[in-house]
C-alpha cells in the first residue's frame, strides 16, 4: 500500500526518507514541489497528486509535509489517516514534532516507522504497543543505556498486540490511582454583520488521563446523554452498552487518550457567550479608515471569559493601522495584513475595545469587503451544551481511585462577518 | 559531520582494514570506485572499524549513524559486507538496525545478502514469537529472487504458527513474495485460503489485504469465511477493517440481488421512492415477488453500522461507501451524520470527505439537506475546501433553501479570495438555471455585480450572464445595453468576447447599439486578444447579414484587418466568413444560407456539476478522488439479476451458532466473553468448548467440533510429507463411514468414501462432513485401510475419555509461546501412537507439531 514516505520541510528539503518496498527515487517529489509552487500557500497543496507512475498523498502538519508514495489503488483516507497517526505518534514520543527533533531522533523515528508499517500495511499503530517495542527516549534512559548497555528496543512481543484490549498493556502499577476526565466543548459559529447567528454548533470531546493499576473496567454515565447527537469512540468503548443504555463502559488505555468526541444535535439552540460590536469603515475620498471593535460577554452563565484573542485578515489596501486598545496588546503585520489583538480576560463592567484609524493606500479604491473577525476564547468550568457527567464507577479492581472531572468551553472556528 | 575528524585519527592504525574494505567495495559496487568519493570512503572506513570491533556499543553507534545516512538518502551500500556480519548479533537493537539496513540494500547486493539467510532461517525457529515474526519480515522483505523457495517455505510454516502475530506477518509476506515472483501465485493462494480460515482478529485484516492483492477475483475463497469476517469485523484492528469492508462491498455486489427498487436510480427523491412502492410489485415479476434481503446481506449491513462511530476517518468512510453501494436506499441516510462529523477533522480528511459528499449529493440530495449549514464556507478555509463546499451547496440548492443560500453567496462574492468569488458566481449561475423561480433574482444580482470594482468578478459575471441570457429567449435589452457599456472599461478577454457574442446574437433586439459597438471594435481590433478578435469577426458577420446597410463597410474593413492578422486562426476565419457572406460570382450555394448558419437557434449550455461523472467509481477510492482509473482499481460489479446460490456461505460453525442462539442466548454470552478474553487462541478453544457444552448430545457435538478442526488442519497440511497426517484424515472418514453404515464398510476402497460422502452430505446430521470428507478424498489416496481401521477403533475409545479436561490445558498452553511442551510429540517416529495423535489432533495441536517436526528434519 504505502510504498515510501518522504518528510519535506517548508523550504523544500527532503530531510527524511523511508521505503517499505523497493526504493522509490526521491525525484518523485519533484511533482510535489511543482504542485506546491502552483498552490502558493502550503494549505492549498492538494492532498492527492497523481504522477505518471505513482500517487503522492500528503498531509501538512507542524510545517512539515509528510508525503506518502503509493502505486496502486488504495482508499486515500486510509493513507491520510495513517500519516496523521504517524505525526501523532511522533508527538507522543518526542513531545513536539518538528524538523530538528526528528533529525535528532532519526534512529528512533526509523525504528518506529519500521514497526508501524510492514510492506506498506499498518502493523502496529497503537502508541502503547509501540512504546513497548521501542521505548521513547528520555534523558534518564539515555544515561542508563550508556552505562548498562541496555537498549531502547523491547525483545518481547507487547502483550497488547495479541490481546483483545490492544490499547492496554498488562501489569500497570501506580501508587496513586487517578482518573481525570476533561469535557471540552468547542463552539463553531458564523455570526453575520448584524450580530445574528448564521450557523452555530457545538463539538465536544472527552479527553482522559487515566493512571490506574491493573485492568480496571470503568463506566461513565451522563445526566443528559440525549444531548449527544453523534459520537465517535475510542476503540475501548463498548458500543452495545452505549446503544442500549447510553453508558460509556470501557477498559481504559493507560495514560492520555481521547475517550469520545461528540456533536451536540443541531436542534438545540447554541448559546453564544460573546458579542462583537464592530465599526469598520473605509471612505472613498480619504486615505483613512475608521476601525473600532468591542468584545463583550453575552450568555456566559456567570462565568468569566478568558484567553480572548481577536484576529483579522485586513484587506490588501490597508497599509498600516494605528490603534489603541483599552486592555491587552495588539499587533499588525503590514506584510501579511494580519491584525491580532490579545485581549485576555473580559471584564463585564468594562468591555474591552480597540479603536483607531487605518491608513489606506493612496489612490487605490476602497476594498469592497470588510474583514472577517476570528475569535478565540476560553470559559472554564462550563460545558456550553449543558452536558454533565453523572458518575464514574470502577469495576474489576479493589482499590479506590481518585476521580476528577473538568469542564471547559472554547471557541472553535468562531467567525464574525463585518 | 563530527565523524570526519574521527576518521583521520583512525586511519593510521587501520591500514589493513582499509585495504580489505577497498577490495570489498571494488568488487561489489563499481559506483564506489569513483575517486571523487575518497573522503566518503575514509569516513565509512571508520564506520567499518566500529562495526568490526567487539564492543556492542561501538557497533550500535555505527549502526545508528548508518541508519541516519539511509534516512537522509545517502548511499551507504558499500558498508554492506561489514554490516551483514552483524546480522546474528545478540544485541537486539543492533539486530534491528541491521535488519533495517538489509531491507534497504539487499536488493542491490544480492550475493552478499545470501550470507544472512541462514541467520533468518534459524531465527524463524526461535521460541520468541517476536523474533520469529521479525525474521520472517526481513526474509520476505529483502527481495532477492534466488530465495523465493525459501520464502515460500517460511511463509507456509509461519502460516501454521501458533502465534497469531506470526501468522499476521505471514499474510504480509504473501504480498511481498507475490510482487517478487508472481509465478508463485497458485501456492500463495493456497496459503491465503488457509489463513482466511484463521479465526484471529489479528490475522483477518492482513490476509484480506493479501487476498485483494494476489487474487481479488477468487471470490469463491470468501464464501465460507463471509459470515466469520462479518462477525469478527468489529474486533479487527482499524486498518484491517477498512480493507475488509472494501472487499466485502465488492463481494456483496456479486452475491446478492439489488435491494434498490427499479426506477429508483433515476429519481433522487426519497418521497418518490416510497410512492413507487406499489408499482414495483408488478414490475419485479421474474425475481422473488416481494424483495426479501438475504440474511447474509443484512448481516453485513448490520455489523458494519457500529463502525460509523469509529475514530478512524478511513473506517467511517469505508462504511459510508458500503452503505452507499449495497444498502437499501432508505437506510443509507444514517451515514450522512457521520460524514459531516469528519468535516471537523484535518484539511486533508475534509478534502476527501467533501469530494465524496459532492458525488453523493448529486444523486441523493435529501441525504445531506439537513446539514446544509455545515457546508457554509469560512474565510479561513483553504481554497480547495471552499470550492468543494460551494459545489455541495449548489447540489443541495432547491426551491426551499435557495433564498438563504443566495444570501450566503452574497457574502462569498465579496470575499477577498477572488478565485473563490469567481467560483461563487459560477455557482449562482448554476442555481439560476436549476431553479426557475430564482432565475430573475440571480440575474439581477449578477447584473449588480457588473459594477463591481474587481475585474475578475465582473468578467465572471459577464460570462455567467451570457449563459443565462442564452437560456432565456425573453427580451433582456436592458442588460445587453448595460453590458455593451462595459466594453469601454472591462479588459478581461473572455468577458469582452462574451459581451460581443451576446450583442451579435441579439443584434436585432438592440439595433442601435450593435453597429456602434462594431464601430468601436473596429478601431481597437488590432490591439485585442485573439479570442476577442474572433468574436468581432462574428459580430461583424452577423450584423452584415441583418443590417448590411449600416455595417457593410465596417465589416469589410474588419475583414481586411483580419486577413493580415498574425494569427492563422483569425486569417482562416476571415477567409471563411468573407466567402460565406460577401456575395460574389464564385460563392457557392452555402451563402444563401449564411443567415441561417450564423443566426441559428443555439442550444443553451448545460451547467453541470464537475462531479457528475465520478459516480461510476466506487466511493472512497483513489480513483474517485482523481476521477481517473488508478492502477489496481477493482471495478464494482453490477448487482446480479439472480442471486448466486446462498448456501455456499454455509459453514458449520455458523450453523451451530444458529442452532443455539434461540435456545439460551448463548451467543451473546459468548461474544461478551470474547471481547475481553486474554488471547485469540483461547477464544478459539473457549468457543469450541462452549459449543460442545451447549450441544445437547455431547457425543455428537464433540464430534462436530473435532471434524471442524480436522478439516481445518487437513487443508493446512495439504502437502504434508508425513503420511500420518493424512492417515488421520482417512481415519476420520473411515470412522464416519462406519457410523453411517453400521461399522461395516470401512474396508472398502476410496469409492466407498465418496459414496458415503454423498449420502452424508444429504444427511442433515452435520454439515461438516462434507468438508472433511472432501479433504480426505483429495489427500489420502494412498493410505492403507488397515491403519485407518485401527485408528478408528482407537479413536472410538478415546473420544469418551480424556478430551474435555485436556481442552482446558491446551488453551492455556496456546497462550504461551509454544515450545518445549510438545517437543516430545515431534519425534519423527512414524508409528506414533495414533491415540495420542488423535488427542492432539482434536486439540488443534497438529499444526504446531508439524512446525516442530520440520524443525527436526
Amino acid at each position: 500500500m504505502i510504498h515510501s514516505l518522504f518528510l519535506i520541510n517548508s523550504s523544500g528539503d527532503i530531510f527524511l526518507e523511508k521505503h517499505w518496498k523497493s526504493v522509490v527515487s526521491r525525484s518523485v517529489c519533484d511533482y510535489f514541489f511543482e504542485a506546491q509552487e502552483r498552490a502558493t500557500e502550503a494549505e492549498n497543496v492538494p492532498p492527492v497528486i497523481p504522477t505518471p507512475h505513482h500517487y503522492l498523498l500528503s498531509v501538512y502538519r507542524h510545517k512539515i509535509f509528510f508525503v506518502a508514495v503509493i502505486q496502486t489503488e488504495v482508499p486515500p483516507l486510509f493513507v491520510i489517516e495513517f500519516l496523521h497517526r504517524v505525526v501523532d505518534t511522533f508527538q507522543d514520543y518526542f513531545g513536539v514534532c518538528s524538523e530538528p527533533v526528528i533529525k535528532d531522533n532519526v534512529v528512533v523515528v526509523y525504528e518506529v516507522l519500521e514497526e508501524m508499517l510492514d510492506n506498506g500495511f499498518p502493523l502496529a499503530t497503537e502508541s502503547n504497543i509501540l512504546k513497548e517495542l521501542i521505548k521513547p527516549p528520555t534523558i534518564l534512559r539515555t544515561v542508563v543505556n550508556t552505562i548498562t548497555g541496555s537498549t531502547n528496543v523491547g525483545d518481547q512481543l507487547p502483550t497488547g498486540q495479541l490481546s483483545v484490549v490492544p490499547w492496554r498493556r498488562t501489569g500497570v502499577k501506580y501508587t496513586n490511582n487517578e482518573a481525570y476526565f476533561d469535557v471540552i466543548e468547542e463552539i463553531d459559529a458564523i455570526i453575520d454583520k448584524s450580530g445574528s447567528t448564521i450557523t452555530a454548533e457545538i463539538q465536544g470531546v472527552i479527553d482522559a488521563c487515566v493512571k490506574l493499576t491493573g485492568m480496571p473496567d470503568l463506566t461513565l454515565s451522563f445526566m443528559n446523554p440525549r444531548l449527544l447527537d453523534d459520537v465517535s469512540f475510542h476503540p475501548c468503548v463498548r458500543f452495545k452498552r452505549w446503544e442500549s443504555e447510553r453508558i460509556l463502559s470501557f477498559i481504559p488505555p493507560d495514560g492520555n487518550f481521547r475517550l469520545l468526541s461528540y456533536h451536540v444535535s443541531a436542534q438545540n439552540l447554541v448559546a453564544i457567550p460573546v458579542y462583537v460590536k464592530h465599526n469598520i469603515s473605509f471612505r472613498d475620498s480619504s486615505s483613512l479608515g475608521r476601525f473600532e471593535i468591542t468584545v463583550g460577554p453575552k450568555q456566559t452563565m456567570g462565568k468569566t471569559i478568558e484567553g480572548v484573542t481577536v484576529t483579522s485578515q485586513m484587506p490588501k489596501g490597508v497599509l498600516n493601522m494605528s490603534l489603541t486598545p483599552s486592555q491587552g496588546t495588539h499587533t499588525f503585520d503590514p506584510v501579511t495584513k494580519m491584525l491580532s489583538w490579545d485581549v485576555g480576560k473580559i471584564n463585564p463592567q468594562k468591555p474591552p475595545n480597540l479603536k483607531g484609524t487605518m491608513s489606506l493606500q493612496a489612490g487605490a479604491s476602497k476594498p469592497d469587503e470588510n474583514p472577517t473577525i476570528n475569535l478565540q476564547f476560553k470559559i472554564q468550568q462550563l460545558a456550553i451544551s449543558g452536558l454533565k457527567v453523572n458518575r464514574l464507577d470502577m469495576y474489576g479492581e479493589k482499590y479506590k481511585p481518585f476521580k476528577g472531572i473538568k469542564y471547559m468551553t472554547k471557541a472553535g472556528k468562531f467567525q464574525v462577518r463585518t | 559531520m563530527s565523524s570526519n575528524s574521527f576518521s583521520y585519527n583512525e586511519q593510521s592504525g587501520g591500514g589493513e582494514a582499509t585495504e580489505l574494505g577497498q577490495e570489498a567495495t571494488s568488487t561489489i559496487s563499481p559506483s564506489g570506485a569513483f575517486g571523487l568519493f575518497s573522503s566518503d570512503l575514509k569516513k565509512n572506513e571508520d564506520l567499518k572499524q566500529m562495526l568490526e570491533s567487539n564492543k556492542d556499543s561501538a557497533k550500535l553507534d555505527a549502526m545508528k549513524r548508518i541508519v541516519g545516512m539511509i534516512a537522509k538518502g545517502k548511499n551507504a551500500s558499500e558498508l554492506f559486507p561489514a554490516v551483514v556480519k552483524n546480522v546474528a548479533s545478540k544485541n537486539i537493537e543492533i539486530k534491528k538496525l541491521v535488519y533495517v539496513y538489509l531491507v534497504r540494500y539487499a536488493e542491490e547486493q544480492q550475493d552478499l545478502a545470501l550470507l544472512s539467510i541462514s541467520t533468518f532461517q534459524r531465527a524463524l525457529k526461535d521460541p520468541n514469537q517476536l523474533i520469529r515474526a521479525s525474521a520472517l519480515r526481513v526474509l520476505s522483505s529483502i527481495r532477492v529472487p534466488i530465495i523465493v523457495p525459501i520464502m515460500m517455505l517460511a511463509i507456509k510454516e509461519a502460516s501454521a504458527d501458533l502465534s497469531p502475530y506470526v501468522r499476521k506477518n505471514a499474510a504480509h509476506a504473501i504480498q511481498k513474495l507475490y510482487s517478487l515472483d508472481p509465478e508463485q501465485k497458485e501456492m500463495l493462494i493456497e496459503v491465503i485460503e488457509k489463513l482466511l480460515k484463521d479465526k484471529s482478529t489479528l490475522v483477518a485484516g492482513s490476509v484480506v489485504m493479501a487476498f485483494e492483492e494476489v487474487c481479488p477475483d477468487r471470490i469463491d475463497l470468501i464464501h465460507k469465511n463471509y459470515r466469520k469476517l462479518c462477525n469478527l469485523l468489529v474486533d479487527v484492528e482499524e486498518w484491517g477493517q477498512v480493507v475488509i469492508i472494501h472487499m466485502l462491498t465488492r463481494y456483496a455486489r456479486t452475491q446478492f440481488v439489488s435491494p434498490w427498487k427499479e426506477g429508483d436510480e433515476l429519481e433522487d427523491n426519497e418521497k418518490n421512492f416510497y410512492e413507487s412502492d406499489d408499482d414495483q410489485k408488478e414490475k419485479t415479476d421474474k425475481r422473488k415477488k416481494p424483495y426479501t434481503m438475504d440474511p447474509d446481506h443484512r448481516l453485513l449491513i448490520r455489523n458494519t453500522k457500529p463502525l460509523l462511530q469509529s475514530r478512524n476517518a478511513a473506517v467511517v468512510m469505508a462504511v459510508a461507501q458500503l452503505y452507499w453501494h449495497i444498502s437499501p436506499k432508505s437506510e443509507a441516510g444514517i451515514i450522512s451524520k457521520s460524514l459531516v462529523r469528519l468535516l471537523r477533522s484535518n484539511r486533508e480528511v475534509q478534502y476527501i470527505v467533501l469530494q465524496n459528499i459532492a458525488t453523493m449529493s448529486i444523486q441523493r440530495k435529501g441525504m445531506f439537506e439537513p446539514y446544509l449549514k455545515s457546508f457554509y464556507v469560512r474565510s479561513t478555509d483553504p481554497t480547495m475546501i471552499k470550492t468543494l463546499k460551494l459545489e455541495i451547496l449548489t447540489n443541495l440548492a432547491n426551491e426551499a433553501n435557495i433564498s438563504t443560500l443566495l444570501r450566503e453567496f452574497q457574502t462569498y462574492v465579496k470575499s477577498q479570495d477572488k478565485q473563490f468569488a469567481a467560483a461563487t458566481i459560477q455557482t449562482i449561475g448554476r442555481c439560476a438555471t436549476n431553479i426557475v423561480e430564482v432565475t430573475d433574482t440571480c440575474l439581477n444580482g449578477l447584473v449588480c455585480l457588473l459594477s463591481n470594482r474587481d475585474e475578475i468578478v465582473v468578467a465572471e459575471s459577464v460570462v455567467v450572464i451570457k449563459k443565462l441570457l442564452q437560456m432565456q429567449p425573453v427580451q433582456h435589452g436592458e442588460i445587453i445595453k448595460h453590458m455593451a457599456k462595459l466594453l469601454d472599461s472591462i479588459t478581461v478577454p473572455v468577458a469582452r468576447a462574451s459581451i460581443l457574442w451576446l450583442i451579435g446574437e441579439n443584434c436585432e433586439r438592440v439595433p442601435k447599439i450593435a453597429p456602434d459597438v462594431l464601430r468601436k471594435m473596429a478601431k481597437s481590433f488590432t490591439s485585442e486578444d485573439d479570442l476577442v478578435k474572433l468574436q468581432i469577426l462574428n459580430l461583424g458577420a452577423k450584423l452584415y447579414l441583418t443590417n448590411s446597410k449600416q455595417t457593410k463597410l465596417l465589416t469589410q474593413y474588419i475583414l481586411n484587418l483580419g486577413k493580415y492578422d498574425q494569427n492563422y486562426d483569425i486569417r482562416d476565419r476571415t477567409r471563411f466568413i468573407r466567402q460565406l457572406i460577401v456575395p460574389n460570382e464564385k460563392s457557392g450555394a452555402l451563402s444563401k444560407y449564411a443567415k441561417k448558419i450564423f443566426l441559428a437557434q443555439k442550444p443553451a449550455p448545460l451547467l453541470e456539476s464537475p462531479f457528475k461523472d465520478r459516480d461510476h467509481f466506487q466511493l472512497g477510492t483513489l480513483s474517485h478522488t482523481l476521477n481517473i482509473k488508478a492502477t489496481g482499481y477493482l471495478e464494482l460489479s453490477n448487482w446480479p439479476e439472480v442471486a448466486p446460490d446462498p448456501s455456499v456461505r454455509n459453514v458449520e460453525v455458523i450453523e451451530l451458532a444458529k442452532e443455539w442462539t434461540p435456545a439460551g442466548k448463548a451467543k451473546q454470552e459468548n461474544s461478551a466473553k470474547k471481547f475481553y478474553s486474554e488471547s485469540e487462541e483461547e477464544e478459539d478453544s473457549s468457543d469450541s468448548s462452549s459449543d460442545s457444552e451447549s450441544e445437547s448430545g455431547s457425543e455428537s457435538g464433540e464430534e462436530g467440533d473435532s471434524n471442524e478442526d480436522s478439516s481445518e488442519d487437513s487443508s493446512s497440511e495439504q502437502d504434508s510429507e508425513s503420511g500420518r497426517e493424512s492417515g488421520l484424515e482417512n481415519k476420520r472418514t473411515a470412522k464416519r463411514n462406519s457410523k453411517a453404515k453400521g461399522k461395516s464398510g470401512s474396508e472398502d476402497e476410496e469409492k466407498e468414501n465418496e459414496k458415503s460422502k454423498t449420502s452424508d452430505s444429504s444427511n442433515a446430521e452435520s454439515s461438516s462432513i462434507e468438508d472433511s470428507s472432501s479433504d480426505s478424498e483429495s489427500e489420502s489416496e494412498s493410505e492403507s485401510e488397515s491403519e485407518s481401521r485401527k485408528v478408528t477403533q482407537e479413536k472410538e475409545k478415546k473420544t469418551k475419555q480424556g478430551r474435555t479436561p485436556l481442552t482446558k490445558d491446551v488453551s492455556l498452553l496456546d497462550l504461551d509461546d509454544f515450545n518445549p511442551v510438545s517437543t516430545p510429540v515431534a519425534l519423527p517416529i512414524p508409528a506414533l501412537s495414533p491415540s495420542l495423535m488423535a488427542d492432539l489432533e482434536g486439540l488443534n495441536l497438529s499444526t504446531s507439531s508439524s512446525v516442530i517436526s520440520e524443525n527436526v528434519y
